[in-house]
């Protein structure tokens, strides 16, 4: 995608009345729409259905986590269309707890992303047809990807040949993870220069 | 008297060996037919995007060689890509030109496998094993050039690892004169078989509506007719520079998708003949310090250089803050890396969009009505691996 095409398509999007949106950004031609989880579902449904804008394929949804924040999570929606040769991406940011609606209806393939999100985050979807797990174990506990969840997790599986069953444990690990710190201020002469700064200030202080 | 009517449940996998990997598949199943698919995933899950989470950017780049790992540098691509673009550095042409030359390697070691083994499920032996001879010949040019056949870890955000060993340019360009005469030797016991063509006509058809709606890509659109590759879309590492068409399939169903990947074999062919004839003479890193090694012949000079080296393979470099979804056209389809930095030296967030994720989606779609035994046929002309489809 060119730039003017970008700005076309943003424009386009801002001129669209049924649309609702709040913010654009666009890195490197790659257009980002803020929107609010109210309107999610509408917006969506206009974008696949809309002539002007006809994103017919539901890429992937990805969910981020963002623990410091009072808004926790965000979901974003990638969305291509053939027709203009266009990719946008739709975000949403949401407390924890909150309730986002299933877009399965619009989008066949939201079926297992939208699993894959539950599974992921925890996450759920109002009116999703099939809200299980998908890629975690059976009988799985907690939710990986969020930045709470520990590397190694809780539990481990081993075959036990006494009993001759799968048995679950707690993690034991021979060595703590380690985790080791490389950032230092080796950064070079911006930082030295900035650093430089500080000290300056602190003497002037 | 009534006639009784009793579904029964199969339980097909995990260990099956045309479940190509890992596959749960619970069959309900009416007689012969069946009538519902439910695939259980994760059996392979290792938790990918999690730990890439804690690595810095460098030390994610193998991970994604395990992902789909009969093609592993198409995937080592994206994510080179998606750096490159957040830290906005260009690439060395002759890198380019390299990384397109294994890409395609790539594509032709993925789908050799592929239609020799949908060859194998539905009752070929032989195609296999001419396939994995010529597979075996592949893969020894990877390890040519990066010191493993499969786990390349080659690409690089800013180019590729080394350049290439003198003479290997030659050999992969004498493979391509040679490869053909393979192709058709596979074509001849497949293609007009009319075994082959009992078990893969009609069968598994998705027709292009579907195929948009279940977020296809790759041949499994292609087959349904839409011309669609991104090398040519939204071309990226200069694929706008090579000359290659894209085969369409017409009805959408398992025959016309190995028609497309037979044809796609070719194309790759003559795209590294093209590349191998026009690769310019050049660095394959970028120049810039904060993220091409320095040479080792400088590190024995220069104590700055060491300590450069040191601190690139220890914490790594910066990126800047940002966030960009970069897709290539992967064997199986769109492969693409949603990446998220906040400015260290470790990506904040890695989605992985895997294509075999949303073609296995569809599969109680596409086996609904039809026999048992055509499980495995329309498993094997989706092509897949259970290292992306699991992560």
């Amino acid at each position: 995608m060119t730039n003017k095409e970008t700005e076309n398509l943003i424009n386009l999007l801002k001129n669209d009345t049924k649309l609702n949106f709040q913010n654009y950004t666009s890195v490197d031609n790659f257009v980002v729409c803020l929107g609010e989880t109210k309107n999610l579902y509408n917006n969506l449904n206009i974008l696949k259905k809309s002539e002007t804008f006809k994103f017919k394929q539901l890429i992937d949804i990805t969910g981020v986590d963002f623990p410091e924040r009072e808004e926790r999570f965000q979901l974003i929606y990638t969305l291509l269309s053939h027709e203009y040769n266009q990719r946008i991406a739709l975000k949403i940011n949401f407390k924890d707890e909150e309730i986002i609606p299933s877009i399965v209806n619009i989008f066949t393939s939201a079926n297992w992303l939208e699993r894959e999100v539950f599974d992921m985050y925890g996450i759920k979807f109002s009116n999703h047809p099939d809200l299980r797990r998908i890629l975690t174990d059976y009988e799985f506990e907690g939710y990986p990807l969020r930045k709470d969840f520990p590397l190694t997790g809780f539990k481990e599986v081993r075959y036990d040949p006494e009993f001759k069953k799968v048995k679950y444990d707690t993690v034991k690990l021979q060595q703590d993870y380690r985790d080791f710190d490389f950032e230092s201020p080796w950064r070079g002469s911006e930082y030295i220069a900035s650093e430089q700064k500080k000290v300056g200030k602190l003497k002037n202080d | 008297m009534t006639k009784q009517t009793k579904t029964m449940n199969l339980n097909f996998g995990p260990q099956h060996p045309a479940a190509h990997g890992v596959l749960r598949l619970i069959l309900e199943l009416d007689g012969e037919v069946v009538e519902r698919a439910d695939p259980h995933i994760g059996l392979l899950h290792r938790g990918t995007e999690k730990l890439i989470e804690t690595k810095t950017y460098t030390q994610a780049i193998p991970y994604f060689d395990r992902l789909d790992y009969v093609a592993p540098m198409n995937q080592e691509h994206a994510f080179a890509l998606a750096v490159e673009k957040l830290l906005k550095i260009d690439v060395p042409r002759r890198a380019q030109y390299i990384r397109v030359i294994f890409c395609e390697i790539g594509r032709i070691l993925s789908h050799l496998l592929n239609v020799t083994t949908q060859a194998l499920d539905v009752g070929a032996l032989t195609p296999s094993l001419w396939g994995f001879e010529e597979r075996e010949k592949l893969m020894v040019f990877y390890e040519r050039v990066s010191g493993s056949r499969l786990h390349a870890n080659y690409f690089r955000p800013g180019g590729v690892h080394i350049d290439m060993p003198t003479g290997l340019a030659e050999d992969i360009d004498k493979f391509c004169d040679d490869f053909p005469k393979v192709i058709n030797n596979l074509e001849d016991l497949l293609t007009d078989n009319r075994i082959f063509k009992q078990r893969n006509v009609d069968i598994g058809k998705v027709s292009l509506k579907e195929a948009l709606d279940f977020g296809f890509s790759g041949v499994m659109l292609r087959g349904s007719g839409r011309p669609w590759d991104l090398r040519k879309s939204q071309p990226y590492d200069g694929y706008e520079r090579f000359d290659f068409d894209i085969p369409v399939g017409k009805n959408g169903d398992c025959y016309d998708r190995y028609l497309c990947r037979i044809e796609e074999m070719k194309e790759s062919l003559k795209i590294i003949k093209q590349a191998i004839r026009e690769i310019p003479s050049g660095p394959v890193m970028t120049s810039n310090p904060r993220v091409g090694p320095p040479k080792r012949s400088e590190m024995k000079q220069s104590m700055e250089s060491l300590i450069n080296h040191f601190k690139l393979y220890t914490e790594g470099y910066h990126v800047p803050a940002g966030e960009i979804y970069v897709p290539v056209e992967a064997p199986k389809g769109e492969f693409g890396v949603y990446l998220i930095s906040d400015g260290s030296n470790k990506p904040y967030r890695c989605k992985i969009r895997a294509p075999g994720f949303a073609h296995l989606q569809s599969m109680d779609y596409l086996i609904k009505g039809h026999m048992l035994a055509d499980v495995p046929a329309v498993l094997g002309s989706m092509d897949i691996v259970f290292g992306e489809v699991d992560r």
